[in-house]
């Protein structure tokens, strides 16, 4: 029992990563259409910039900064040369995202080399607690890892207060019906669309922030690792919900660290498997399932 | 000098040419209709103006200026009102949303026409905070309708607004049109003749992408001929 819930723990801390790509992911895929392979480069560059900054300063505080804002700037590039030329050709969009994903990843390697590179948790975060629960047994929990769920349940709030009470995450919400009807409105959506790239691209870059220190190990790869398991995500909490991406988030971290653990031999085809399954039986995500639940009850 | 002037306009979608040549001309104050079969191309004419569907070659003038080549969102801000076939509602959205969203300024005169569209339609008021996806289609319309009155353009485009709506909700949607038509210019896009008879004094028939035909609603009514040929009434 007490085993159990230190894998649903650490599952749940996992989750907050998984969490800050598949949220950044689905809005982008909800608002512009645009499946973003180039989302895991954006997680790479904000592990490495994290390890060099916090390196550098000392600071945890600045590398994570420094990750995001990497993420930031790299997402508005990516948005203003490229994805932003394609729009509409969803051919063009998977092209030129797997481009980036490459190019940017192998510049990784050019500037960092390609072996795996050690990263150290920050002395505050490092110790862990020993939690007795009576009859149960000992839950081990990491500080690190309690800090993962904090900063995954603020984002997570942050984010929903703005989507739902400020003029920008209305005009987004629109977006995700008609970004077209937006604009006949008398808004440039082409600015939203900028704009919504590069903050997801924070996002990517801050959970490559902090999965850097979780590993305690990171190379170029980790992005794609991430990204193909936040796809899945997308896929089980509907693209364009930001809420529902959360949930996701919750339920494959979870699946993944129960099945790693008892059925290590399926840990890898599972998610896929529920993918495939959702997307069989309800592929416009199971959040609205949840949603279509919560009606039921009411009535 | 006329509101809208279009002369031989021609648009594309893709590799398709659907307009081939449209030319209009409304005065301010007018309520015009345009009429056609299915698949004439009134849609495209209507997003061809707010610049969502491309212009190869003519023109398109408002208040004699070009609206050729420019975004959506600057022909909005020009002051043209925009309601789309089906509504274009924002369902996740409520209906204060909806019409917040719409304002392009935070002035007291915009303040004031959200009241008069809320005067105007009374179910939106009653259901103000409500998602519009719980609206029916009549309201919908509504919203749509008194969405884009929300910055009191001087030229309003509403596509096919009876569509899908019963009888009554039809009659009830053409009075409130024809209140709007007292004080802005409205091209009415419309299937329904008996709304586009009660909201509009002029009329033009889109065939196969093209304007074929113009002239007074009052005379239409009484040219079953002309009915017959061009709206297969
Ligand atoms: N996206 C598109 N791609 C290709 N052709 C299109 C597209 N949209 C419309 N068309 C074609 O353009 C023509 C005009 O369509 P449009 O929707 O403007 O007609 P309409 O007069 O509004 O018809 P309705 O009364 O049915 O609404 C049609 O033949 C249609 O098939
Ligand atoms: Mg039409």
């Amino acid at each position: 029992m007490a085993n159990i819930l230190t894998l649903l723990f650490n599952g749940i801390s996992e989750g907050a990563l998984y969490f800050l790509m598949a949220s950044s992911l689905s809005i982008i895929l909800g608002l512009m259409g645009v499946v973003n392979f180039a989302h895991g480069a954006l997680f790479v560059w904000g592990a490495y910039v994290f390890r060099m900054v916090f390196i550098q300063t000392g600071s945890f505080f600045f590398g994570i900064m420094a990750a995001m804002v990497a993420g930031f700037v790299i997402g508005f590039i990516f948005e203003k040369l490229f994805v932003s030329r394609v729009y509409g050709n969803v051919g063009a969009q998977i092209m030129i995202t797997l481009g980036l994903s490459i190019v940017f990843t192998e510049l990784i390697r050019v500037f960092w080399g390609p072996t795996p590179l050690i990263v150290t948790r920050p002395e505050f975060l490092a110790g862990v607690s020993h939690i007795q629960l009576g009859g149960v047994g000992t839950v081990i929990i990491s500080h690190y890892r309690l800090f993962l769920i904090i900063v995954g349940v603020v984002i997570a709030i942050l984010g929903h207060l703005l989507l739902t009470k400020t003029r920008i995450g209305m005009t987004i919400r629109a977006g995700v019906q008609s970004g077209e009807m937006v604009s006949a409105l008398g808004i440039n959506i082409n600015l939203y669309f900028t704009l919504v790239f590069a903050a997801g691209g924070a996002l990517a870059g801050l959970g490559g922030a902090l999965f850097a220190p979780l590993s305690q190990s990171i190379n170029p790869e980790i992005g794609n690792m991430f990204q193909l398991d936040a796809f899945i995500v997308v896929v089980i909490g509907g693209m364009g919900s930001f809420m529902g991406s959360a949930v996701g988030s919750l339920f494959i971290a979870i699946m993944i660290a129960l099945i790693g653990w008892y059925v290590p031999a399926l840990s890898s085809v599972a998610p896929v498997t529920i993918m495939a399954l959702v997307l069989i039986f309800r592929p416009q995500g199971l959040f609205s399932l949840l949603g279509l639940l919560r009606q039921a009850v009411k009535k | 000098m006329s509101l809208l002037k279009v002369s031989g306009l021609v648009s594309y979608i893709g590799l398709f040419t659907i307009l081939h040549g449209i030319d209009m001309e409304i005065q301010p104050g007018e309520a015009v209709a345009i009429l056609g079969r299915n698949g004439a191309g009134k849609t495209t004419f209507l997003r061809t103006v707010m610049g969502l569907v491309k212009t190869r070659s003519g023109t398109i003038e408002y208040k004699g200026q070009s609206l050729v080549g420019k975004p959506p969102h600057k022909v909005s801000k020009m002051g043209i009102g925009y309601c789309p076939e089906d509504y274009g509602v924002f369902n996740e959205l409520s209906i204060e949303e909806n019409l917040i969203l719409a304002k392009h300024k935070n002035d007291a005169a915009t303040a004031e026409r959200i009241a008069y569209v809320l005067d105007l339609f009374p179910d939106l008021k009653k259901a103000f905070k409500r998602p519009a996806r719980t609206l029916s289609g009549g309201q919908r319309q509504m919203l749509s309708v008194g969405r884009s009155l929300v910055n009191s353009p001087p030229l309003i485009l509403i596509d096919e607004p009876s569509k899908g709506l019963a009888p009554v909700v039809i009659e009830k949607m053409s009075l409130a049109l024809k209140e709007i038509a007292r004080n802005s210019t409205i091209l009415l896009v419309e299937q329904n003749f008996h709304m586009a008879l009660i909201v509009t004094d002029r009329y033009y028939i889109i065939d196969e992408g093209k304007t074929v035909h113009n002239g007074l609603m009052k005379d239409l009514e009484n040219d079953k001929e002309l009915q017959h040929k061009h709206l297969g009434l």
